[in-house]
């Protein structure tokens, strides 16, 4: 069980910091610069007080992710139910303690840092979902006895996050999660099966909405429905994205976004306000560079060696998809509005943190690419 | 080992493609979606942007002036010195106010409906404090800025009549816009924008009232506005003349006192309405800057009527003044010639009814010029019954009597020539010799207007051509001669020979009032208008006297003229309510309208030129 590779064994530091995909982590800080440009536009033009801020957090998210990325793989894998517990265990803590914001409660006051534990929780269920299926048989994936472990593993923090109630963040766990029983294997039919029991639940769903969720849902299938209420902010996102045009009004010259027509535009709607200033064009070029670093998420899995590694780069990289295709989808009024951050340029600190922190786990999979991981070890050091 | 994994590796592989796609795909939903909302609908979302962020705000343009016949300003445009405050500048609004309350007068009202308008509009948006300041009360504002942050001064307009009540029934004033003046005139829609609410005022409102500018504005989501984009001036409105001397007018007015009057001179040739005045009047300033309640009842409540303008809406029967017109009636249907004599012994019996004669004892033998000069009643009852009411409605009728005279003033009326017809009509029984014996002398069911009065007067005057009054110039007009009305000169003579003698022969009605310059000389004839029929009782015993009844019951003294006598050129009609006899409350005025009159001689002044004025339109309706 001890035939571990020759390469592998003990890498040196500065074999590991020349093994980091310095391509990956450009893109990243082109993305993240994309948005200190945007937040600088909507203060009108000043540091102050959302570009500044953001700046601090993603050098200081760089440097966690270095240090994420240089820690070996199975060090990850042997922690990854620990780190799960403790992603669980600040829900429940947000649950009694949480301050609240926006009429949800969502985040834990630290005194220096406003920590969300719905974003740690992102990072954890692909951890311990990856590692739970990196220690199943392929032909064992599928039986339903094999299944109630990681579908428990998704259902508790999505259950958890439902409470707050962030609705957005539970969709994209739930999304996210299934796309890891999908890479794991699990039989087709059955996604099939739990797509159309989810439709036959939607009536009883529906009852456990929140009015205001009704509405937005309601809102966003007939967004003339309210024009100066719910609907107002998706029809002014559309104009804005109208009035830009192919090659946009210039950069901080958007009068939807400049004369606060455009609602929240440095978090969820910032992507709209880019495309107000930078037209078309603008947002065709960051939807591109988002595509790249999906792109390199493919590539690392591919190139791993382990299947826990495997599993953690793409999951990673869908959950950040998801972020990506929900907020643009949702600024531009094709699904409803649930509040998801567009990545590495929404104002916002922990999604921030916690997406440099999955990018360093997907770094450390890629440097540790060549390690093999048994299917029964917990993912202990030689 | 290794086996195992390759083909869990190749499931991995085959689920990531296919993953991968499903992620391709959604993606290129977004990039159709931004194709579709910033290529294909770009147009549509770029105006509704436009829409959202640019306000045009109207720009009221100047209104036109009122000017008198020789160029004086009678309404006018004055700049209005306001107080405004802009509560997110302040210190507290509370605090600006009682600051400002030291230095201008800030009353209760003010306070409460600022306090008010705080709280209802945003905090950038200017609330109006106090408005027609003093320039001493605007120039100590002006001091203390410095010391009062949010407070502005600005300069606006507002209307100004600087001869007040003097014209207050011919310029009218402006005031708020209703609900029924809404056109589609998007200047009516401003906030604070005044019209035309009566007099000329009114019916020249379009012409006054200017077109629109308008300034493109850049407003925020929050309706703060943030830069001008662009600006059109809008067109002045036109200045318009009046026919008015309004230094006559200003005599007139005063002339009349405390009087319950309305007096008319005009133009015997063109019509130009000289002076015009219904007293008691009212003062159009007070309309335009808020009235006050008290001002208000006071005006509705005053039985002398304020607001009618009684030279056009008063309607009066005309008494004796009316008699030439029987006369000329009865002269043309041949039923009586210039000789014709009638025996007056006081009484005129028809059927079982006396008619008296205003004379107890009777005139004796008259004829038709002594009929007018001395008013002989029963002349007037014998020649009317024999010339026959339609005749007299018609003869009446050509003078311009019984219709409106189309002076451009609103809410003229057309007085009431009755005839056989209407009353069977109206009153459903048939016409009696009785009634036509009461129109022959100018009662009965008879109505006319002061203003119809006077163009009666100069119709006789100017040897009877169908002249009509007005009150505006038109852009460079050629008088057109008024048409003859086809009277035979030598009726005409009769006539005018009556008039001459009613003021100057030593027993004309109006002897005391004649005027004693040659040169200025006129012609009238009185009226006195029984406001109560006299009882059979007071006849047996005695008449009373008009300074006897209270005001309400005494006649009503009527006196039409012209002057001067030789060559006729300015007509008036003179209308005293309950003012007793003609030839002592009526004539008198006359006399001293007319001289004042003559010795200004407006109608032979070279008048402002009309030229650099813009043609006139009347507003329909």
């Amino acid at each position: 069980m001890s035939s571990l590779g020759d390469r592998e064994v003990r890498l040196t530091i500065g074999q590991k910091l020349w093994d980091i995909n310095w391509g990956l982590v450009l893109l990243l800080t082109i993305v993240a610069s994309v948005g200190f440009i945007m937040l600088y536009s909507v203060a009108n033009g000043s540091l102050d007080p959302w570009a500044r801020v953001q700046m601090i957090r993603f050098a200081a998210g760089i440097v966690l992710m270095f240090f994420v990325a240089l820690i070996d793989i199975r060090v990850w894998m042997r922690y990854s139910y620990l780190i799960y517990g403790i992603g669980l265990l600040l829900l429940v803590g947000v649950e009694f303690k949480g301050t609240v914001g926006m009429g949800a409660q969502r985040w834990i006051d630290l005194g220096f840092f406003r920590l969300q534990p719905s974003e740690v929780v992102k990072i954890a269920l692909v951890l311990a979902l990856a590692r739970y299926f990196h220690g199943r048989q392929l032909e064992d994936v599928s039986r339903p006895h094999y299944l109630l472990v990681p579908l428990l593993l998704v259902a508790v923090p999505v259950v958890l996050v439902l409470r707050q109630p962030d609705l957005g963040t539970a969709i994209l766990l739930a999304l996210g999660s299934g796309a890891l029983f999908l890479l794991a294997g699990v039989r087709l039919w059955m996604f099939g099966a739990v797509l159309a029991a989810i439709v036959a639940a939607v009536p009883l769903a529906w009852q456990f909405l929140r009015p205001y969720q009704q509405d937005r849902i309601l809102t966003f299938l007939n967004p003339e429905r309210d024009p100066l209420g719910a609907g107002y902010h998706i029809m002014q996102s559309k104009i804005a994205f109208g009035a830009g045009g192919i090659t946009g009004k210039g950069y901080m010259l958007g009068t939807q976004s400049h004369l606060n027509f455009l609602p929240e535009k440095q978090t969820d709607f910032i992507f709209t306000m880019l495309a107000e200033e930078f037209g078309l064009v603008g947002g065709l070029a960051l939807l591109g560079i988002y595509l790249l670093i999906l792109a390199y998420g493919y590539a690392i899995a591919f190139r791993s060696r382990n299947q826990f590694g495997r599993l953690v780069a793409l999951g990673i990289s869908t959950t950040f998809f998801l972020y990506v295709f929900i907020n643009i989808a949702m600024v531009m009024g094709l699904v409803p509005v649930v509040g998801v951050p567009l990545p590495m340029i929404s104002f916002g600190g922990t999604a921030m943190m916690a997406l440099l922190i999955g990018y360093g786990l997907v770094i450390s999979v890629f440097i540790h690419r060549d390690v093999e991981i048994p299917r029964r070890s917990g993912g202990g050091l030689p | 080992m290794r086996q195992r994994d390759t083909g869990r590796y190749k499931a991995f592989s085959r689920r990531a493609f296919l993953l991968g796609g499903g992620k391709l795909a959604l993606m290129s939903t977004l990039v159709g979606r931004m194709y579709y909302l910033q290529v294909v609908e770009a147009d549509q979302y770029a105006m509704l942007a436009d829409e959202n962020r640019i306000n045009i705000r109207l720009l009221a343009p100047p209104r036109g002036r009122i000017l008198d016949r020789f160029g004086n300003e009678v309404a006018s445009n004055r700049q209005n010195y306001q107080v405004v405050l802009i509560p997110e500048q302040t210190n507290g609004v509370g605090q600006t106010l009682d600051k400002l309350a030291t230095l201008v007068p800030v009353d209760e009202d003010d306070y409460t409906r600022v306090l008010r308008d705080v709280k209802r509009k945003r905090s950038f948006v200017p609330i109006p404090v106090v408005e027609h300041l003093s320039w001493d009360e605007f120039a100590r504002v002006n001091a203390n800025i410095p010391d009062l942050p949010g407070v502005q001064l600005e300069v606006g307009e507002t209307r100004d009549y600087p001869f007040g009540e003097n014209l207050a029934h011919i310029v009218g004033y402006v005031g708020a816009v209703s609900e029924k003046d809404l056109t589609d005139d998007p200047l009516l829609e401003l906030p604070g924008f005044r019209i035309g609410k009566s007099g000329v005022e009114r019916i020249y409102d379009l012409d006054l009232r200017g077109k629109a500018g308008n300034s493109r504005v850049e407003v925020n989501a929050y309706g703060r506005v943030i830069r001008e984009l662009t600006r059109k001036d809008g067109q002045p409105g036109n200045d318009l003349v009046l026919t008015i001397d309004v230094s006559l007018q200003e005599y007139v007015t005063k002339r009349l006192a405390d009087e319950s009057a309305a007096v008319t001179v005009m133009d015997i040739h063109t019509g130009d309405v000289l002076a015009m005045a219904s007293t008691p009047a009212f003062d159009p300033n007070a309309f335009n800057v808020g009235l006050s309640h008290a001002y208000w009842k006071e005006l509705n409540t005053n039985k002398k009527k304020p607001l009618i303008s009684k030279t056009i809406a008063g309607q009066y029967p005309p008494g004796s003044t009316f008699k030439m017109i029987v006369a000329l009636a009865a002269m043309e249907a041949g039923v009586a010639g210039p000789d014709y004599k009638v025996h007056c012994n006081g009484r005129h019996k028809v059927g079982n009814h006396t008619f008296h004669c205003w004379k107890r004892g009777g005139h004796g033998w008259v004829d038709m010029v002594q009929s007018i000069q001395k008013s002989c009643d029963v002349y007037f009852y014998d020649i009317a019954r024999k010339t026959g009411i339609n005749r007299i409605a018609a003869m009446a009728e050509r003078f311009g009597l019984g219709a409106p005279t189309g002076i451009d003033l609103p809410n003229e009326r057309a007085g009431l020539v009755p005839t056989k017809e209407w009353k069977q009509a109206l009153r459903g029984s048939p016409w009696q010799q009785g009634d036509t014996v009461n129109i022959g002398i100018g009662q009965g069911y008879l109505l006319l207007t002061p203003l119809q009065m006077a163009v009666m007067a100069a119709r006789i005057a100017n040897g009877g051509f169908a002249v009509t009054p007005r009150l505006t110039r038109r852009i460079d007009e050629e008088v057109k001669p008024a048409e003859s009305m086809n009277l035979s000169t030598a009726a005409m003579k009769v006539v005018k020979r009556g008039m001459d003698n009613v003021v100057n022969h030593r027993r004309g009605t109006a002897y005391a009032a004649r005027i004693k310059e040659e040169d200025m000389a006129m012609a009238g004839k009185t009226g006195s208008v029984q406001v109560r029929r006299i009882s059979k009782a007071e006849r047996r015993t005695r008449v009373r006297k008009n300074e006897e009844k209270p005001w309400e019951e005494r006649d009503h003294a009527m006196f039409v003229a012209y002057a001067p006598l030789d060559a006729p050129r300015y007509a008036i009609s003179v209308v005293v309510e309950h003012g007793g006899g003609g030839s002592k409350a009526a004539a008198p005025i006359a006399r001293d309208v007319l001289i004042e009159t003559q010795k200004r001689d407006p109608a032979r002044q070279e008048p402002i030129s009309t030229s650099q004025f813009q043609g006139l339109r009347k507003r329909e309706g």
